[in-house]
């Protein structure tokens, strides 16, 4: 009953979508005002619709509602209050309508936040976020349908995969999602900007704002996904370039370079054909890496669902929205050249060649993450190793330290390049004295890891100089740039730690036995059974000793869920500031109790988690500069006066 | 040549010598790791790159893994019911390894026709076989059936 009322609503969300997609547009092309002012309210219904439908997906898994196909497929009677929760975007059907939801949500939110626009802009805006909207309503309804129903109900469901029974699994899709789905209102403003055919300074401060918020959460998601897959995959490692995490990096890497040239054309009229073009691309990969993720056409530890059509209705919505918004910016370009001349000589360059940077790389990646499709409807089976992303993002990322200090230092319009590299010799210095202290400290880095300490040194040394010779009080636009770049250094020293001077041993331990690593003492006493919610698990004890005295005893799980038939590796970690202690349990060698043990120390680890939250404040400070409220607050005005001047 | 041309020719030199440069690293470290996949009926005809690591992927055989007492060694069998491949792991296993289920390993193949696995990954849930495997047992299910 209710699942119907649910399948009810979703199709009441796809027509309004759709009318939404036409309404406010054809008001705008018929300059009809009653039309066009419709895009708001619709805008609020739909939202409402949407997450109704999302509750009742929620209330059908709350209420055990085996009727429900998709319920009984990841839920069992078994399954804690809170998983029955999290379930709901679990898997496929659900996290398309958690997609859908979040999605509504932008839009409800930039219906409500869009005082400093006329009502043309919002109209065509709304109506541009109504085609996605629909495209991806229609998607849930035909081809991953929650609510469809089995008859008779199972007695019992097969519960949710018990490496999604985690708490990181609570938080990090719908962030991940937010920030995903949010690249949508940029690529929108983008796509109605080309629509109406010029682009002004308004528009893009407007739409930098957004393009902050969705960065910033993807920042998060993404920290998440990587701090998830670290404690609980049982692996010990915080990034795999799993095809399905590029399929979040990608969209991060064109949102970095897009944020970026932002700051340059919301100044000056430069760069927005740049601007328009790489919001296009950034939502483009969001729905590629959807495709990636949920087509499961690559080999992936997050294929968990595999369905040729859908990837082929995903690639179709892909090629209208990123083919139809490139045609579009195709005609229109001309009407985009910039009118104001960029000084060589300025931060404006520094940007542009930032911007480039990371298109690069984002397209090193892509062509990594998708090879091998390419190669496989060819015939031929081949992956492309995690070296290849990992040498290539190094290479790229050179220029990207080397530059970042001097982008900061500059000054807008014109300056003297000498004069700014100058004054950062000295930093050069700092950064080159720590690093030769750190190779000491840590008893001798590679030369990965030398370079990305001395570039997190440098970045950090000029950033906090810059602060301190920051000219009266610093605004908002400034501190949330430097702590994204302090972010930045902290990332690149945790990283560089953590990938190079961490310490790893599988070794087979009998009761009792000890092992030293990296100056522990690790005791094994043995594993015992424990019984919990449910599932069961065989729960070891190992005793960390740090020269004879007790640190902490870690109790690592090898956990059996008996619904699934399935075991799962649950490590234990010993957290620390400058570096933490996993343990995992591999299995139970023979009948004497003796078992294979997995030991890590992973240095600094906590600093690269933390560097990106930093970025991720940054981009949050930057949100409340003055000048783009005093200045938003003019906007009103004008739009206002437009407004009474008409009427 | 005026000053302002002869600066524009520089820049696109510069660009031109930057991109070739990128291009030149790209496609080495896109060469150095790429890794192919191949069904043990392909290993055992010598069809597989020398001196290199490549996966190999099908069905963990039934009652073959066998362990090395004392170490973390196993050794176990790779089947696409076609041909067999010996393969030797040094390390933890991950859960989901289990005799009779798909299995895709990474490593080298050693002159005494022994596959050395750096790494071994198997499905990650009880629907979900490595794609890469289920289309090596396909395969050589078509290739039986043709021989008959």
């Amino acid at each position: 009953m209710l699942a119907s009322i649910g399948q009810f609503l979703l199709i009441l969300s796809l027509c309004t979508a759709a009318v939404l997609m036409l309404v406010p547009m054809t008001g705008y092309f018929k300059n009809n005002d009653s039309l066009m002012r419709a895009g708001r309210p619709l805008a609020y219904v739909l939202f409402l619709l949407v997450l109704t439908s999302f509750l009742i997906l929620v209330a059908l898994f709350v209420t055990q509602d085996f009727s429900v196909t998709y319920v009984w497929k990841h839920s069992s009677l078994e399954l804690p209050l809170r998983y029955r929760i999290t379930a709901t975007w679990g898997a496929h059907e659900g996290s398309v309508l958690m997609w859908v939801t979040v999605q509504a949500l932008w839009i409800a939110a930039v219906a409500r936040y869009s005082r400093s626009l006329s009502l043309s802009q919002i109209s065509r805006v709304l109506s541009v976020l109504g085609i996605i909207a629909t495209g991806f309503l229609a998607f849930v309804l035909f081809a991953s349908n929650p609510f469809e129903i089995t008859n008779p109900a199972p007695l019992d469901g097969r519960d949710l995969n018990p490496l999604l029974q985690d708490f990181g699994m609570i938080i990090h899709p719908p962030l991940l999602y937010f920030g995903y789905v949010g690249m949508s209102v940029a690529f929108s403003l983008a796509v109605a900007a080309l629509i109406g055919g010029q682009i002004d300074e308004k528009w893009i401060r407007w739409s930098r704002r957004w393009t902050n918020i969705a960065w910033a959460f993807l920042t998060v998601g993404i920290i998440l996904g990587s701090w998830w897959a670290y404690y609980e995959l049982g692996w010990g490692g915080w990034w795999f370039w799993d095809p399905v995490e590029n399929a979040s990096f990608l969209p991060w890497l064109a949102g970095t370079a897009l944020i970026h040239v932002q700051a340059v054309s919301e100044r000056k009229n430069a760069f927005r054909g740049w601007t328009v073009l790489l919001a296009i691309i950034a939502f483009s990969l969001c729905i590629l890496g959807t495709f990636l993720v949920r087509s499961g056409s690559i080999t992936s530890v997050h294929s968990f669902a595999a369905d040729p059509f859908r990837g082929i209705f995903i690639l179709i919505l892909l090629a209208i929205y990123a083919g139809g918004a490139l045609t579009l910016y195709a005609l229109r370009v001309n009407q985009l050249r910039s009118k104001d001349t960029i000084n060589l000589n300025s931060k404006e360059t520094l940007l542009l060649a930032n911007s480039l940077i990371f298109i690069t790389a984002t397209f090193t990646i892509l062509l990594g993450t998708i090879f091998p499709m390419i190669f496989e409807a060819m015939g031929k089976k081949i992956s492309v190793g995690s070296p290849y992303f990992g040498l290539m993002l190094f290479l790229l990322m050179i220029p990207m330290a080397v530059l970042l200090p001097l982008g900061a230092q500059l000054k807008w319009h014109k300056d003297n390049v000498l004069t700014a590299i100058k004054s950062l010799i000295p930093h050069f210095f700092i950064a080159a004295v720590l690093t030769v202290i750190a190779f000491y400290v840590f008893d001798t880095l590679n030369l990965r890891a030398t370079a990305g300490i001395f570039g997190g040194f440098w970045i950090a040394s000029t950033s906090v100089a810059q602060v301190v010779k920051f000219p009266g009080k610093p605004n908002a636009g400034f501190i949330g740039m430097t702590v994204a770049h302090l972010g930045v250094a902290v990332f690149l020293f945790g990283m560089s730690m953590t990938e190079h001077k961490d310490v790893e041993k599988d070794i087979l331990l009998k009761p009792g036995q000890s092992t030293m690593l990296a100056g522990y003492e690790f005791t094994f006493n043995g594993v015992k059974q424990v019984k919990v919610e449910n599932y069961q698990a065989q729960q070891g004890s190992i005793t960390v000793k740090q020269n004879g005295n007790q640190l902490v005893e870690l109790h690592p799980q090898k956990r059996f869920y008996p619904k699934q038939q399935q075991p799962m590796t649950e490590a234990d970690i010993y957290p620390g500031f400058t570096k933490d202690i996993y343990v995992s349990l591999g299995e139970q060698i023979n009948k004497q109790g003796d078992w294979a043990v997995r030991i890590y120390i992973k240095p600094f680890i906590r600093w690269m988690w933390f560097g990106g939250l930093m970025m991720m404040a940054g981009a949050v400070i930057a949100l409340f500069s003055k000048r783009n409220k005093r200045q938003e607050h003019q906007q009103v005005d004008q739009v206002m006066k437009a407004r009474l001047g008409l009427s | 040549m005026t000053p302002t041309r002869k600066k524009r020719l520089l820049l696109i030199l510069m660009v031109a010598m930057g991109v070739s440069i990128a291009v030149a690293i790209f496609l080495t470290a896109f060469k150095e790791n790429i890794m192919f996949f191949k069904s043990p009926t392909e290993v055992v005809a010598n069809d597989f790159p020398d001196n290199r690591s490549f996966r190999l992927g099908g069905m963990v055989k039934e009652d073959s893994l066998t362990r090395i007492p004392d170490s973390l060694k196993v050794q176990f069998i790779v089947t696409d019911f076609a041909a067999d491949v010996r393969v030797e792991y040094e390390g933890i296993l991950p859960d989901l390894f289990r005799e009779g289920q798909g299995v895709v390993t990474i490593g080298k193949m050693t002159p005494n026709s022994l596959f050395v696995a750096e790494e071994v990954l198997a499905k990650h849930d009880e629907n979900y076989m490595p794609p890469e495997a289920a289309g090596a047992l396909q395969e050589a299910k078509e290739k039986m059936k043709g021989a008959e």
